[in-house]
């Protein structure tokens, strides 16, 4: 599994990219291991005000389905379309596969996890 | 397609046709039929001119038409792929799956109850409504609260109505609230309840022990909390034993405890939810009460509380005449209305009285006695084979996981498949979900000590095959009709009907 530097990641295993504003959210590639072959997610609409720590969607499984938390505070700019018709591409690039981009409201609140301390919190949460 | 079905000389014809059974549309050829009715002899009627353009002849599909006997095999060679309690064990756990007795049965075919009718009068239905009575009194006593509604179908719907009470209640004092707490090793209807009923669903992190975490509790319940919804004993089994505590915690800031009564079958007779701060709560006939469960049961949940939810009870309640004779109470303002068609599923609870009564509350007390024991000795005797996540006591079921054989590659999920070529159930696959790979086992009060051999036998003969030949079990089941079915397929492609081919 990988968890690209330049990203930051929630305990509730999204992963977050900010580029200024612009925030990027997926779910990692443990939670796509967890999960299993995904068959649905359920997004947000576009112009959803959507507060840090609350749940904008869902991600089904064969397994499970799992909510999905926003590790920021924002406005939906952007929903990953695609999804509806491929959900199982989160499988397959978990890390490059985007769910929604936000406009960012305010600073990510502490809490969030740099690639080594997510890896390091994984591994104690599994016992691996 | 025929020249297909028959090939070579096999000893076992496993193309015989029970094994390849097609869907009874396919199986349809125009004309035939399985009733022939006597000749009209009443003037016939345009059914056309007579229903207008309320006519519809158009996207009824295909009916299959078939023979009297064409059917009865086609629904009895089904009937044989299926697993029942009437078969083998049936160990899947949170789910009680005990024995029907049969004295059930006898009585809900008494011509009289089989017959009645949802709206013959009052004055004719005195026995169906004693019946309704006697059982809401029972189920009061059992679980120590002051009264009930027996009307939702089942377990979801009770806990669905059991938080419409509570959203009414707070609503009569004026605020509605705005969360329902809930323990992460809750069933997945529990979060489904609380958000149709227009909750935010806060999730309550367990402890090391697998039990509510009291500071934790504390620290968020405050008034925008309107319940919290917990299973005692939890999913894994085990009994909160600071329920006492959890309801003052509650209480204090005015909200109020919702017991989900799936897990039952471990206190009844034992102790109460009404004498330990319950304020509202189910019941599932058809786990505790020993009422046909799954396929078509149908379930039965009802709801018992507080006198203080009592305003809000579905309708029609059943009361009691100054003459002693019954009458269903439709006046009431404050109820949160029906939730269900007619009274419930009254054939359930003619079968869950039958149970009590034939029982009685010493035979009550050691049905949840056996049950108990019954998991204790599963869990002494597959300790160490399997790894025991949680080691506080267990009552009616036991959570072990699958971290020994998962290093082989050997899940939760493939270990239950197996289990069914040794002719049992499956045990409940990953659930609770605060236990990795979890496998979760409740035998019930049903089981006799060999029948409990025989599984612990095929269980630890499984854990030594994921030793030695993992593959065996991550292919199973070999004996079924159908191996592993394709679920991704199924439900990113799902094909949910029938269509002709053209």
């Amino acid at each position: 599994m990988s968890y690209p530097e330049n990203y930051r990641y929630a305990k509730s295993h999204e992963w977050l990219l900010l580029d200024g504003d612009t925030a990027t959210v997926g779910i990692t590639d443990y939670a796509q291991e967890s999960l299993g072959d995904i068959v649905f997610v359920e997004l947000p609409k576009v112009g959803q005000e959507i507060e840090a720590g609350a749940t904008f969607g869902s991600v089904e499984s064969v397994k499970a389905v799992s909510d999905l938390y926003s590790p920021v505070s924002g406005t939906v700019t952007a929903i990953n379309e695609a999804l509806n018709g491929a959900p199982e591409t989160i499988n397959t690039a978990a890390n490059e596969t985007w769910i929604i981009k936000l406009a960012v409201k305010n600073a990510p609140a502490d809490g969030l996890l740099s690639a080594a301390e997510y890896e390091k919190f994984v591994a104690e949460e599994t016992g691996h | 397609m025929m020249a297909d079905k028959f090939v070579g000389t096999p000893k076992k014809a496993t193309t015989h046709v029970n094994q390849n059974e097609d869907l009874i549309f396919e199986k349809s050829s125009a004309g035939k039929k399985a009733y022939r009715l006597a000749q009209l002899d009443v003037p016939a009627v345009d059914t056309a001119s007579l229903l207008g353009n309320t006519m519809r002849t158009d996207g009824l599909g295909v009916m299959p038409e078939l023979s009297e006997i064409e059917i009865i095999r086609h629904f009895t060679r089904l009937s044989t792929w299926n697993y029942a309690i009437d078969l083998g064990m049936y160990p899947l756990g949170s789910c009680t799956m005990k024995y029907n007795p049969r004295i059930n049965e006898a009585v809900a075919r008494i011509e009289g109850l089989a017959e009645a009718h949802p709206y013959q009068p009052e004055s004719l239905s005195q026995g169906a409504l004693g019946i309704m009575k006697l059982l809401s009194e029972c189920l009061i006593e059992i679980t120590g609260m002051d009264t009930i509604t027996l009307q939702p179908a089942a377990g979801a719907q009770g806990e669905f109505t059991g938080i419409l009470m509570v959203r009414a209640y707070h609503e009569a004092k004026g605020n509605a609230r705005k969360k329902i707490i809930i323990p992460d090793s809750a069933h997945g209807t529990n979060p489904a309840t609380a958000a149709m009923c227009g909750y935010e669903v806060a999730n309550l992190k367990s402890n090391a022990l697998g039990m509510v975490d009291l500071a934790e509790l504390e620290r968020m319940v405050d008034e925008d909390v309107a319940a919290l919804m917990l299973t005692n004993p939890s999913t894994i089994g085990v009994f909160e034993s600071d329920i006492h505590k959890i309801a003052d915690i509650l209480h204090a800031k005015g909200a109020l405890l919702y017991m989900d009564g799936a897990n039952m079958n471990a206190l009844c007779g034992k102790t109460r939810p009404g004498d330990f701060g319950v304020d509202v709560m189910h019941l599932n006939l058809h786990k505790t009460f020993s009422t046909p469960h799954g396929g078509g049961g149908p379930g039965s949940g009802p709801v018992a509380c507080k006198k203080i939810l009592e305003p809000f009870l579905p309708t029609p309640v059943v009361k009691t005449n100054a003459d002693g004779s019954l009458r269903l109470d439709y006046n009431r303002p404050q109820s949160v209305g029906r939730v269900r068609a007619w009274y419930g599923n009254f054939g359930m609870f003619i079968r869950a009285l039958a149970y009590i009564l034939a029982n009685g509350p010493d035979g009550l007390r050691q049905t949840t006695e056996d049950a108990v024991l019954n998991a204790n000795y599963l869990r002494a005797r597959l300790d160490g084979t399997f790894d025991l996540p949680f080691k506080s006591p267990s009552l009616h079921e036991v959570v072990f996981s699958d971290r020994l054989q998962a290093r082989n590659g050997v899940k939760t999920g493939d270990m239950g498949k197996r289990l069914i070529d040794y002719g049992f159930h499956a045990y409940t696959v990953s659930f609770p979900m605060v236990v990795h790979g979890a496998m979760m086992i409740e035998p019930t009060e049903s089981e006799s000590r060999e029948e409990l051999d025989l599984l612990v036998d095929a269980l630890k003969q499984i854990a030594r095959e994921a030793e030695e030949n993992p593959e065996v079990v991550q292919t199973a089941p070999h004996t079924t009709r159908i191996q592993r079915l394709d679920e991704t397929t199924a439900a990113r492609k799902p094909v949910l009907r029938w269509k002709a081919p053209a």
